[in-house]
């Protein structure tokens, strides 16, 4: 059972890094969009 | 798709998480292998993933290559990283359910070799993507892709044709499985589909805005140089 459990576990951990690494590349292009609007 | 996007969310969550529960509760235990069996309502749905978004990225490698359309090359990135994604679940699930199994985490078999190849390609073409800084680089990723795309089938069809430690197939090449599991396969092969159809768009969307905002700021780089001689 505790295999079954660490491959379920490790899949959501895959997952869910990837989406926080999305979510950094948003919030990074936000803040240079801001950046850009201030210059201007 | 930005107004499809909530519905596809809150679909993809509710495909999920019934995905899950019928993958814990609802199929059979399997007879020889017990509970740990049910690795495979992830592993599966996951690989299968993989190999429809390495395909999406050909698709979109080749349609760049004819138009120059840089939304195509965009669309080919963002499937390459979301299925290197997929590959990588692939990659450590297996193992994990052949150690109490095979009573080994890993063996050079054809069909896992070629997964380690598969994804070294594209993590290959990922690297590419980030490091190579020539003008060129969207076209040799492309003819990387199309090379990339070369291994799909072989991985796919690997134990169909030759001898492999890997299980033989479930569905097609004269395997058979019980219709509840079945059921629960393709139930989160439909959730996973859809979870990968979300975060593809996304990374998508994130590339395009990305790439519009660097033409920006050389643009504005270049008017603050201009103006100022």
């Amino acid at each position: 059972m505790s295999y079954l459990y660490a491959a379920y576990i490790a899949t959501w951990a895959i997952h869910v890094a990837y989406l926080g690494y999305l979510l950094r590349g948003y919030a990074r292009l936000r803040s240079e969009i801001e950046d850009l609007k201030r210059k201007r | 798709m930005k107004r499809a996007f909530p519905i596809l969310a809150v679909l993809t969550a509710a495909l999920l998480s019934y995905g899950l529960y019928a993958a814990l509760i609802v199929a059979p235990t399997e007879r020889t292998m017990g509970d740990v069996q049910r690795i495979f309502y992830y592993h599966v749905p996951s690989a299968w993933t993989a190999f429809t978004l390495f395909f999406l990225n050909l698709v979109a490698s080749i349609v760049y290559l004819i138009r120059r359309n840089p939304k195509a090359d965009a669309l080919a990135f963002a499937a390459a990283e979301v299925g290197v994604v997929f590959c990588t679940v692939v990659l450590v699930t297996g193992p994990i359910w052949a150690r109490p199994v095979w009573g080994i985490w890993w063996t050079w078999d054809l069909r896992l070799t070629l997964t380690l190849v598969l994804w070294l390609i594209y993590v290959s073409y990922l690297m590419l993507r980030r490091f190579s800084s020539s003008g060129q680089t969207p076209v040799m990723a492309a003819v990387l892709a199309i090379f990339g795309a070369l291994d799909v089938p072989l991985v796919y069809f690997s134990i169909w044709f030759f001898r492999t430690q890997h299980p033989q197939p479930v569905i097609g090449g004269g395997g058979s499985i019980d219709p509840r599991m079945l059921h629960v396969l393709l139930i989160n092969w439909a959730a996973f589909s859809c979870f990968a159809a979300l975060v593809c768009w996304s990374r998508y969307h994130l590339e395009v805005l990305s790439r519009e905002v660097e033409e920006t700021q050389a643009l504005e780089s270049l008017l603050g140089a201009e103006s100022s001689r």
